[in-house]
Parts: C-alpha cells; sequence; structure tokens
C-alpha cells in the first residue's frame, strides 16, 4: 500500500485549513470520501480532489507534496500515523498532535507545535514564533512529546511549555522559554533578549551564553548526571543532537526567573 | 543418585510466592556503586525478621548502566508488594540518597510500577526538578555533593524465594569450601539472589517451634550435635551442614542456579568430604513450589 499523497496542483489567494487530512479522521474512507472533502480556504470551501491530485492509499501514512506557507492547521489533532510535508507548511502546524510523527522539509509558521501533546515533529528549516506554545489566553503550551527544528526558530518559543522536549539546531528569538511551566528546550545556536521571561521550571539548555536579565541568579558551574541520560535520548535523532561531540556534562547553572516562582534552571555549555 | 561420590538425596526444596524488583545503583566507580549496594541489601537475610530478602545480583559495567558509570544491581524480594514498595523506599533513602556520587535506576521495565525516587523526591524541600527522558520520569533532588538523580518508579514483578540445598560434609571447613565453590557458581546466574551472609546460612530452620511465639527454629534433624537425641537425618560421618537459599524471579532461574551451585559442590566430591546434597523439605508446609533435586542434576 502506498501513501496517501497530495500534490498541489495550484496556490490559492486565501489561506486553506488542513485539519480534516489528519491520518486518524481519514481512517476507512475510500479515495472518491477522500477526494470529496472540503477544505476551508477564506470565505470559500475548496474540494480536496480541486486543489490536490490525490494518489496513493495509505490513510495512515500521508505525504504532502508542493506544500506552501498557506497550508494551515496540518496534522491538527493527529492521533497516529505520519504526516511528510514536502515544502513549507503554514500556521497551527502539529496543533494538538497526540501521537504520530510529522516532518516538515522546509520551513513552518507561527505556533507550529503548539498544545502538542505526545508525538513528534521535525521541521527541517526555519520556524516561526509561538514554537510549541499555548494559544492566546491559555495557560499549557506543549504538553508532551519531542519537536526539532533543525533551522531558526522565531520568538517566544515555548510559551507556556508544560512538558516536553524543544530541540533548535540554530537560533532561538527573543523571550525564549517565556512562561514555562516545566519541560526542556534546548537551543545550539544564540538565543535574543528575555530570555526565560517568567519561566516558573523547566530547563533552558544552551551552547551559548545568553543575554540573561537580571532576575537569574548564577549557581556556579557544575557536572549534572541527567545529561547523559538527556543526550542518549537523542542518539536516534536524525539531528546535530545525536551527536555524540555535541553532548556536555559540565554547565554553569542560572536559577529563575526569581520574579516568577524561580524554580526553571538556564544551563550554558561551559 | 551419586554424582563423584556425593549422594543427591530423593528429595525436593519446597520454596514460595514472592514479590521482586531490581534496582541499578551507579557511582562515580564501582567501589562506591558497591559500598551504595551493600549498605541497601544488609540486614535482609530472611523476611522473618528482616522484612524482606535482598542481595546484590551483578555489578554492571558503564556500559550496561543508563547513565555510563559503573553500577550494580540489587534486587529486593519481599511477601507482599506492600511490604517491598516500603523496604525498597526505606533502604533507598537511606543507603543509596546518601552514598556519595550515586544515581539510582529502574532494573525492570514492566511489572507493577512501585516508587524508586518518586518520594524521595520530597527530600528535595521543593527544589527537586522532573525531567522526562525517553518516556521515563526521573527525578533530580540537589544533595551536598552535587544532585541526586533517580528513576521515579521500578518494576515489581511475580517471584519465588526460598529455593535451598544442604551441603552435607565430614567436617565445618570441608563443607564451608563447598559452599564457597557453589556460591562462586550462582553468582554468575541472572536473576537470582543468595541472600544469606556470603551466601551461606548455617541455621537452616524447621517450621515451627516448641515455643509458641517462634514460627521457625533450629532444623534439628540436621544438626550434628543432636544426632544422638533427635530423629536425625544425618549418618555417624556428617559432622556439619550447610544450606544455601535462593531467590529468584522465576522457577526456571532457581532451577538454574541450583543445577549449577550443586555441580560445583559435586566436582569436589566425596574426596573433599561431601557427602550428601539434600534440601529443606517440610512436607509440603512451606511452599507451592517443588525444586526436586534429582530431575534437577538429571
Amino acid at each position: 500500500m502506498s501513501a496517501l499523497t497530495f500534490t498541489l496542483k495550484y496556490r490559492p489567494d486565501q489561506r486553506v485549513d488542513m485539519s480534516p487530512l489528519s491520518c486518524h479522521l481519514l481512517q476507512d474512507k475510500d479515495p472518491s470520501d477522500i477526494a470529496a472533502i472540503e477544505l476551508q480556504s477564506g470565505k470559500c470551501k475548496l474540494r480536496v480532489a480541486d486543489l490536490f491530485s490525490v494518489s496513493g492509499s495509505d490513510t495512515q501514512t500521508i505525504v504532502i507534496k508542493n506544500s506552501f506557507e498557506k497550508l494551515d492547521f496540518i496534522g491538527k489533532d493527529l492521533d497516529g500515523g505520519s504526516i511528510s510535508v514536502e515544502g513549507d507548511a503554514g500556521a497551527y502546524l502539529a496543533m494538538g498532535m497526540k501521537t504520530g510523527t510529522i516532518t516538515v522539509s522546509g520551513n513552518a509558521g507561527l505556533y507550529a507545535g503548539c498544545e502538542m501533546k505526545k508525538g513528534y515533529l521535525e521541521i527541517v528549516g526555519n520556524v516561526g514564533d509561538f514554537l510549541g506554545a499555548a494559544l492566546p489566553g491559555n495557560k499549557m503550551g506543549m504538553k508532551g512529546g519531542m519537536i526539532l527544528v533543525k533551522g531558526n526558530a522565531g520568538e517566544r518559543v515555548g510559551d507556556h511549555l508544560r512538558r516536553g522536549t524543544i530541540l533548535i539546531e540554530g537560533d532561538a528569538g527573543d523571550y525564549c522559554g517565556s512562561r514555562m511551566t516545566a519541560g526542556t528546550i534546548a537551543v545550539m545556536g544564540q538565543t535574543g533578549r528575555y530570555l526565560g521571561y517568567a519561566m516558573r521550571r523547566g530547563t533552558l539548555l544552551l551552547w551559548n551564553p545568553p543575554q540573561l536579565s537580571a532576575s537569574f541568579n548564577d549557581c556556579g558551574t557544575h557536572t549534572l548526571a541527567f545529561l547523559p541520560l538527556l543526550f542518549k535520548a537523542f542518539q536516534t535523532l536524525n539531528s546535530k543532537f545525536a551527536d555524540s561531540a555535541a553532548a556536555f556534562n559540565r554547565v554553569q547553572r542560572y536559577a529563575g526567573d526569581m520574579a516568577e516562582m524561580g524554580r526553571g534552571e538556564v544551563l550554558v555549555k561551559k | 543418585m551419586i554424582i563423584n561420590g556425593v549422594t543427591i538425596d530423593a528429595t525436593f526444596a519446597e520454596a514460595f510466592p514472592m514479590k521482586a524488583t531490581r534496582a541499578i545503583i551507579t557511582a562515580q566507580n564501582e567501589k562506591w556503586a558497591l559500598i551504595a549496594a551493600q549498605a541497601m541489601t544488609g540486614f535482609a537475610t530472611s523476611v522473618i525478621a528482616c522484612g524482606c530478602e535482598a542481595g546484590i545480583e551483578r555489578t554492571l559495567s558503564p556500559e550496561e548502566t543508563p547513565d555510563g558509570r559503573p553500577g550494580v544491581a540489587v534486587m529486593i524480594f519481599a511477601m507482599g508488594g506492600k511490604g517491598l514498595a516500603k523496604q525498597l523506599e526505606t533502604r533507598a533513602g537511606q543507603c543509596v540518597l546518601t552514598s556519595p556520587t550515586s544515581a539510582l535506576f529502574a532494573g525492570i521495565d514492566g511489572g507493577t510500577r512501585i516508587p524508586l525516587g518518586k518520594n524521595l523526591r520530597y527530600f528535595g524541600d521543593g527544589f527537586q526538578i522532573a525531567k522526562v527522558i525517553g518516556g521515563k520520569r526521573y527525578w533530580r533532588v540537589p544533595v551536598m555533593d552535587g544532585e541526586f538523580l533517580a528513576e521515579a518508579t521500578t518494576g515489581q514483578v511475580e517471584a519465588i524465594g526460598g529455593g535451598n540445598f544442604l551441603v552435607l560434609a565430614q567436617s565445618q571447613p570441608q563443607a564451608l569450601a563447598a559452599c564457597e565453590a557453589a556460591i562462586e557458581e550462582m553468582r554468575k546466574i541472572p536473576n537470582v539472589i543468595m541472600p544469606f551472609p556470603g551466601g551461606v546460612v548455617r541455621s537452616g530452620s524447621k517450621v515451627g517451634s516448641k515455643y509458641k511465639s517462634l514460627g521457625a527454629s533450629s532444623n534439628d534433624a540436621f544438626c550434628p550435635t543432636l544426632k544422638g537425641m533427635t530423629k536425625t537425618d544425618l549418618s555417624p560421618d556428617i559432622e556439619s551442614v550447610m544450606e544455601i537459599v535462593i531467590d529468584g524471579l522465576t522457577k526456571a532461574d532457581i532451577d538454574h542456579a541450583m543445577r549449577v551451585g550443586i555441580q560445583a559442590v559435586c566436582d569436589l566430591g566425596a574426596a573433599n568430604g561431601i557427602q550428601r546434597i539434600s534440601a529443606g523439605n517440610y512436607g509440603g508446609k512451606l511452599g507451592p513450589f517443588h525444586f526436586h533435586l534429582q530431575e534437577i542434576m538429571a
């Protein structure tokens, strides 16, 4: 059984809500049913068959070809299966994902992996603001699973992060780890201003010294026993994080944000 | 059955169901991992008065441990799940948490989950940190030498306690030498521990006592000094009897350990004063698992 493949025929002017094309919603549907699904695009509804040429039949392995930055909500609430996006993805990629795997070969927009519960999201390019964050007004962002970004991430990475791991090979923008309640964010590149702003608990693991606010206190240099375990867990990834040369267990530890609960930590490679 | 001049009695060892768990202790080096493990498994020879039976299963190379440091696998057996959890928690808290550079990990992935570091975390007084890594939850507890890292839970499984055999020899040194040889071989077998001091027990017991408060008392039938005054099981040339008790995860594990141990004793043979191999048989009163010596050695 070959992967169910949606190849974009043309780029619509309005954004497209791709949430009906998640694996768990297409289970047991035959190709004609799938072709007849209507997708919201601006004020209009577009039939899948009008927007995509559809081939293959394995609804648990979906490929979206020629994807571009206006395809929103790809893999929303995904509950098993895998989605591979060839090209860019729009906003709200993998929002609320329960289990499964989503990979994007290009860039992704705002709120990627927001409120994700479990599963694995990989973005080969760059990603917009609010990666793994909570939706506006909500108090809990990503609650589990793992996000790997091979490029750079925008601002507010892991805003209200509750649990789970966000790995960024490139740089992260301002307010990285803001208001996080727990979880782990690792950034190999540079980080912006207001790192860990109002974070309560959780770990920010950095390869480069950050620009820290005054509300983070230096706790000294330490060898931490959990770091080898953490890096061991990354070894299965196709990433720089899997490289044993990237691993370390000696860090400078800063506690904060003391303007909030102050149980969080920023660990900087020594 | 006679092996190398040693008579294998036509009897069986009686064993009983227990609950078991395994924990992995790591430290900066093997010396300190062993110190923590020895402390954790101390005073744990018999459930009669210790609350559990515990022992070191084996040492682990850095490649075999979760954090890449030298380690030791310890196993704890108890009569019930509640008792096992309590023993694990108090022993881990007093003997491993306190031991310099130690870390504590689950040694059994499946089974019913029981707390390992889950409750020890409160020692951190609010400064403890949880980390979920690869689907497993760990607790980082700040302590004076750095951080104590402990996996939240470990697995509890059904197990068997009380597998045993008796070594009957012409003299006390010969009995001890044979038991030492057996223990050396049996320690290579996975999933079993020999909980008594050095793996050997010289005060094997029978069920019951003339004193109402005691549930077990000296096994007079195998006490050499009582040969003339009790219904003895010993021939005149036997001067010393020692027992090896085995707790294991499955019947097959105990079978294996008993076979290896008895074979090591028989290899010394009659030439080294070993007369017989027998077993603690309580007429079916002690437990449902029966280990027939001659079947094991067949």
